[in-house]
């Protein structure tokens, strides 16, 4: 399949040129939420990084924090309740938490952007699509209501939605979920952005579509070489787009891994459930194996390892110590580049 | 949209027939009648009476009378007073636009003071500004308008001096102000809290968060983004309210001794002059009905999923 497009051009390749370390570095973030119930810890020293041109699944059920992780970066948190105690967000090697409104407003759609979960309440319902997206040229570059609308027009077509010079006008509620999604793409993208967050981006769309929107995601970000960050609890999704992946639980990275890897060999009890659930189709018939329990109480995150009452393999320094994000070896100690288990017993996990 | 209007139109039509005859019908039960009012105190012949009621047609029965006064209508004649002779149409053209512009002084009070209210105090729910909001709208809306309206004459008519307790012929408009406060003092509690509430509501929708995440200003944010979507139920409200507030206007101009429209309804019950209250009466009812009619056209405007066919 070749889709000749006129509109794009190749894209200098970014982030390459001036620092050579990662574009976005996040280091033992921690945030709370300051309820009436309590203090809910929704992050609890995350460390993660994404480099231009790489994908970062971030992979965890639902409640583990991944949503207010990115919230964080994105500077969208609600504050309060959201309170940030502890932890750094380096953009470029900047720390974006020390950083003015103003500067992170600056960097908000332009250089890092978003797309959410549910497009058709994520897009104001009484403005148009094609003034939502031509809001980012006017407002950032400037441009006028006419060059915004040719803008928007070109974009809408980048994310081959038909008929775009027709449709520009209308609302978010006249399109399909598909359609809508892809909206929501274009509009992060609008300003060829360094980083997109995608936060669970087909968690709402049919079977079918989900794969379209997720290969359009992978072909743009492939196009624009740009890091992506993308948030999903299905496991199924990220194995075809991702670079690398980290496992969240409880507001914690509990396992990092190249993506082809952590398949084939997960290091983390919780990993290794999560991998087990995925219905497969050499295991037809039979009974889909379910972590046993439910996701931690944020109020009242357990003592040691926060896993522990639902793991297999817990012992008692599981319930008193906490396991620390440890780099993952060969049996024989050599390194294994880019893996990282918070878990005592993660030579048994991999190597046992 | 063209149908949907037409149709809205035609619907006017027993709405109309069915608020005059209503009031027309009330106006023939009340005892008394202009002629009796006419004679005043004095003892008259009753042979007289009947005549003069019989050359007026005030001796048909009501539905008679009714026809007659539609027939009339239709060709351009709201009737004439009996007691003092002038065209109802006079009446009318002279009262009502004090009462009209009264009503809009106090519409454009509300809207702008009570939009800004609510916004002032839905942009941050739940804190001290919020609810002293909350307070002072609850005072205005259990305070009955006369006794705010005597309140507002004592202190800044004999209190402080800054205006005349009564409203001059003329009715000018900064006489009309302290009227007009006390008028839409009301509404005003309504819609603060109406907007309050839909404000607080919308900050936390998930089009506010993308709105933040694109890097818009905050100016914009809150201008375009949260407004736009805040006014759908304030609009539809303050719609009615305008009609709502022509009614009002009738009590607070008794306070204040204004002459418009309800001045002329009060004379004209009080000498059972039925034509100039039906009259009346039915004007407003069209204007309600129009400003309603406005405000349903205004809120497909400004919310598309609306679609009127
Ligand atoms: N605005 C908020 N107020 C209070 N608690 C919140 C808020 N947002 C998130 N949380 C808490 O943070 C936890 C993690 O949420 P989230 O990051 O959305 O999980 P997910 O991994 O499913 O994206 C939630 O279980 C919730 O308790
Ligand atoms: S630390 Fe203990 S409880 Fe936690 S995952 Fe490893 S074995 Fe299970
Ligand atoms: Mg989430």
């Amino acid at each position: 399949m070749t889709i000749i497009d006129k509109t794009a051009d190749v894209p200098a390749p970014r982030g390459s040129n001036d620092e050579s370390g990662p574009l976005l570095e996040v280091r033992d973030l921690h945030v709370e939420f300051h309820t009436r119930d309590g203090v809910a810890k929704a992050v609890n020293g995350v460390n993660y990084s994404v480099s231009a041109g790489e994908t970062l699944a971030v992979l965890g059920e639902s409640g583990s924090g991944k949503s207010v992780t990115a919230q964080a970066i994105m500077g969208i948190l609600d504050m309060p309740p959201g309170h940030i105690p502890k932890g750094e967000i380096l953009f470029r090697g900047q720390d974006m938490l020390k950083m003015s409104n103003e500067e992170r407003r600056q960097i908000r759609g332009q250089k890092i952007a978003m797309i959410f979960q549910d497009a058709l309440s994520s897009l104001n319902p009484v403005l148009s699509v094609g003034y939502q997206l031509g809001e980012m040229f006017r407002v950032h570059q400037g441009l006028s209501k006419k060059e915004a609308k040719a803008k928007s027009i070109a974009l809408m077509d980048r994310v081959r939605i038909p008929a775009a010079k027709e449709r520009v006008n209308d609302y978010p509620h006249q399109f399909s979920g598909g359609m809508r999604q892809r909206i929501m793409i274009a509009m992060a993208l609008a300003l060829e952005p360094d980083l997109i967050i995608a936060d669970e981006p087909t968690t709402a769309l049919d079977v079918t579509v989900q794969a379209q929107v997720m290969d359009l995601l992978a072909e743009l970000q492939r196009d624009f070489n740009m890091g992506l960050i993308l948030i999903t609890h299905d496991l199924g999704v990220v194995a075809d787009v991702a670079d690398k992946i980290a496992v969240m639980y409880a507001g914690r990275i509990v396992e990092t891994a190249p993506v082809h890897e952590i398949y084939k060999r997960p290091a983390h009890p919780y990993t290794k459930g999560l991998l087990e659930s995925i219905p497969r189709l050499d295991q037809k018939g039979q009974e889909l194996y379910a972590i046993k329990g439910l996701p931690p109480n944020l109020l009242h995150v357990p003592s040691g390892c926060a896993f522990n009452p639902r793991c297999t393999m817990a012992q008692d320094i599981c319930r008193t110590e906490i396991p620390a994000l440890r780099p993952v070896t060969e049996q024989d100690g050599t390194e294994l580049v880019g893996r990282g288990s918070a878990c005592h017993f993660w030579k048994e996990t991999i190597h046992g | 949209m063209g149908r949907y209007v037409a149709r809205r139109l035609l619907q006017m039509i027993p709405v109309f027939l069915g608020s005059t005859l209503l009031v027309f019908a009330m106006m023939y039960a009340l005892p008394g009648d202009p002629v009796r009012a006419l004679a005043g105190e004095q003892a008259v012949d009753p042979t007289q009476i009947a005549e003069m009621k019989k050359e007026l047609g005030l001796d048909l029965p009501l539905w008679h009378q009714y026809w007659n006064y539609l027939v009339n209508l239709f060709q351009g004649d709201f009737g004439t007073q009996i007691a003092s002779g002038r065209p109802v149409a006079d009446i009318i053209s002279e009262a009502f636009p004090i009462t009209v512009r009264l009503a809009l002084f106090a519409f454009i009070f509300t809207v702008v003071v009570g939009i800004s209210m609510g916004v002032f105090a839905g942009l941050k729910a739940d804190t001290l500004r919020d609810r002293g909001l909350l307070v002072l709208t609850l005072l205005l809306i259990s305070v009955p308008s006369f006794v705010l309206g005597f309140l507002g004459q004592y202190f800044f008519a004999f209190q402080l001096g800054w205006v005349d307790p009564n409203v001059s012929m003329e009715a000018n408009a900064d006489e009309l102000i302290l009227p007009a406060v006390v008028l839409g003092s009301l509404s005003l509690a309504y819609v603060a809290r109406l907007t309050r509430t839909s404000v607080a509501e919308n900050l936390r929708s998930d089009y506010m968060r993308t709105a933040v995440a694109k890097g818009l200003p905050r100016r914009r944010i809150i201008g375009v983004h949260l407004m736009r979507n805040s006014m759908i139920p304030v609009v539809t409200f303050l719609g009615t309210d305008l009609g709502a507030l022509l009614g009002g206007a009738v009590v607070t101009e008794g306070i204040f001794n204004v002459k418009g429209v309800g001045s002329a309804v009060f004379d004209a019950l009080r000498h059972r002059e039925g034509a100039t209250v039906v009259g009346i009466v039915t004007l407003i009812v069209i204007v309600y009905l129009v400003a309603s009619l406005v405000v349903d056209l205004l809120y497909a405007v400004l919310d598309p999923r609306i679609r009127y066919a």
